[in-house]
């Protein structure tokens, strides 16, 4: 089992203070870093530089691929394979398709959403250095923790960690990657 | 400029007491507190309680579901009262009600996080689990109606032997589209709002099996704010599909009657009549879960009484369009002038064999809703519970007023029928009763009951613009 760090892990008591936090440390210039919380903070996606999540793109190609496989689908059912006449109506017209297509749609956006959040946050994953860490279970807890990657350009365990206490973060610790 | 300092430090002041919003949490605890208090019960050594519910719906759901099930398919429809010229009776009044259920757990999930109402935290995974099981019980109705059940897979767009395809154009098909959806996007929804749940069972849990379970169902959440940013908009775009669902499931069930030609059913209010009523019945299942479960499970101060008072509320306004529409359907019919339509409704209340069901839609939907117009009702809990059951049966008679009602007396008089539920309508709604409350009482037990993570955000201690939680300068620094 080789053992290097995986980075430097700090926590903090209240949202606002890991908030105050994450700005500092963004403004010293670390990159490879994230904030760990029980809960989403309102605020930390603007701090961290997010931009708009794609998992709404993600969700919308979802729809529309539904939507307009059912529309096809029911083209070649009906009209195509198998024309098939209902009370004297045209074999196929675009308002006739609009209610199974739209149910549809809502089960292709839905498969969209979940499977996109799965993939953007790189999910199921079976092993993350972090949850190795005893102190680690306080993040679903109530503790906020921030860890900043060892792979960071500006990574330094004694500068980093000097940072992490100055910003007011408790028990710094290094973090070991298990591989 | 001394005007303007004042009003800054106007900002600062509280707000009046009656301005104030009741807390999310009552007692102002602390983040550490929320996550024992709401991951207790399913930690907890099985209650009493517990079994005593659990044994009796067991029973009903592994022994007298399975045998009607069985006998009925066995046999055939006739098996159950179904009959000339009643051809839809307690099996469609039942798929009816099921999905009513369902509708109002989307509703306070999907539909009040939209708006932002922080109050449904507490409630929304109870509501949710509702609309997921008691779809599942819906879905069954249809499916065995058809008759000969094996060959439910025709209903469905695969290439079969007869080179047939299913008739799209039909409101029933549709019906199989929108149920299907329905159960696949709630589970989902489900599923999702419990992820970070699942991750604090797995961080708290003490033996290796459960930390084991509930690792596999965390999925390796660690709740980094980059999981929680894309998490976030998964969220809020799953709960702007079911507020989508909401209004299209019931509306489609709605129009397998108003594209028929029956007295009453062809009706263009029904869609709408149909999505309301579902709201208003699920509310009524809302109230009697949660007033029994707050107790039962010590969540009094998570689920407490200001939102139970909302719940109400909720009920009452749903009650009051349903009422709506039952006035605007007797002045149709009556404005209408068709004499068949007047004939049916004059039957409702003052014909013979059912006339019961029509007084029952009254004196409950109508008379009883009224009640909660006052706040001394809707702060006593047993009333609610009481008022909670008695929706869920006066939504039932309306169901069973609108199928029956307009098929034993159609135009032609010699056409005419009774209909008669048998013990296998009976078996088979007691045993679908059964299965939904032995599957909600597994969920209770063994799942996170609350969304934790979601009430954890709710309080001010989660809050980073306000002072308990961690805000120095006051506002928004």
């Amino acid at each position: 089992m080789s053992e290097k760090a995986y980075g430097l892990m700090a926590e903090f008591n209240t949202p606002g203070d890991l908030l105050r936090a994450a700005e500092k440390i963004r403004a010293n210039g670390y990159r490879k870093w994230d904030a760990f919380t029980p809960f989403p903070i309102h605020g930390l996606d603007k701090v961290m530089g997010y931009r708009n999540s794609l998992v709404g793109w993600v969700s919308l190609a979802g729809g529309t691929f539904m939507f307009l496989n059912i529309v096809g689908l029911i083209w070649f059912a009906n009209a195509f394979d198998y024309p098939l006449i209902v009370g004297g109506k045209p074999m196929f017209s675009p308002p006739m398709t609009f209610v199974p297509a739209y149910i549809m749609m809502i089960m292709g956006a839905a498969f969209g959403a979940l499977l996109g959040m799965f993939g953007v946050n790189q999910l199921p994953r079976l092993h993350h250095p972090l949850l190795f860490k005893q102190r680690f279970e306080g993040a679903s807890r109530d503790k906020f923790i921030i860890v900043i990657g060892a792979n960071d350009e500006k990574f330094c365990a004694t500068e980093t960690k000097q940072l992490l206490a100055s910003i007011g973060g408790a028990n710094v610790e290094i973090v070991e990657d298990q591989e | 400029m001394s005007e303007i300092a004042n009003i800054e430090e106007l900002k600062k002041l509280a707000p009046p007491a009656e301005l104030r919003r009741a807390p999310v949490i009552e007692g102002n605890q602390g983040l550490g507190w929320v996550t024992d208090k709401l991951s207790a019960f399913a930690e907890a050594k099985v209650p009493i309680w517990w079994w005593i519910a659990f044994v009796p719906a067991a029973f009903a759901a592994t022994v007298i579901f399975p045998v009607c099930l069985f006998y009925q398919v066995f046999t055939g429809v006739g098996a159950w009262g179904n009959n000339h010229p009643n051809m839809w009776g307690w099996d469609i009044v039942n798929f009816i009600w099921w999905v009513g259920v369902a509708h109002a757990g989307t509703l306070i999930s999907a539909l009040l996080f939209l708006t932002r109402q922080h109050w449904r935290t507490t409630i929304g995974r109870m509501a949710e689990a509702m609309t997921v099981f008691s779809v599942a019980m819906a879905g069954l109705y249809p499916a065995i109606h058809v008759g000969r059940a094996w060959f439910d897979w025709f209903m469905f767009p695969i290439p079969n032997s007869n080179g047939l395809w299913p008739q799209f154009k039909s409101p029933l098909m549709w019906d199989v589209f929108a149920v299907n959806t329905y159960l696949m996007v709630s589970s989902l929804f489900w599923f999702m709002g419990m992820i970070p749940d699942f991750a604090i069972l797995r961080d708290r849990s003490k033996t290796r099996v459960r930390k084991a379970i509930f690792s596999f169902l965390a999925m390796g959440w660690t709740g980094s704010a980059w999981q929680w940013h894309n998490y976030e908009k998964a969220y809020v775009v799953l709960c702007g599909l079911c507020t989508l669902l909401v209004f299209t499931v019931s509306s489609i069930v709605g129009l397998d009657f108003c594209t028929s030609q029956l007295a009453v059913w062809h009706a263009t209010i029904f869609p709408l009549y149909f999505v309301i009523g579902a709201v208003f019945c699920g509310f009524g299942m809302m109230l009697v879960l949660l007033t029994s479960l707050r107790k039962l499970c010590h969540l009094e101060s998570v689920i407490t009484k200001s939102h139970i008072d909302k719940v109400a509320k909720l009920a009452l306004v749903s009650g009051l369009i349903i009422n709506y529409i039952y006035l605007m359907e007797i002045f149709i019919a009556w404005y209408g002038g068709d004499p068949y339509e007047r004939w049916v409704f004059g039957h409702r209340f003052f014909g013979h064999t059912y006339m019961g069901f029509g007084w029952m839609l009254i004196g409950i939907n109508v008379c009883t809703t009224q009640l909660l117009w006052f706040k001394k009702i809707r702060s006593n809990l047993v009333a609610l519970f009481i008022i909670g059951l008695l929706i869920n049966i006066g939504m039932w008679s309306e169901r069973f007023v609108i199928v029956v009602g307009s098929l034993y007396q159609d135009f032609l008089p010699a056409n005419w029928g009774k209909y008669h539920p048998t013990m296998w309508d009976v078996g088979l709604y007691v045993g679908t009763l059964g299965a939904f409350f032995m599957l909600y009482l597994l969920f209770v037990k063994f799942l996170p009951v609350i969304a934790i993570s979601e009430v954890k955000g709710a309080t001010p201690q989660g809050d980073p613009h306000h002072p308990l939680g961690g805000a120095q300068k006051g506002g928004h620094q």
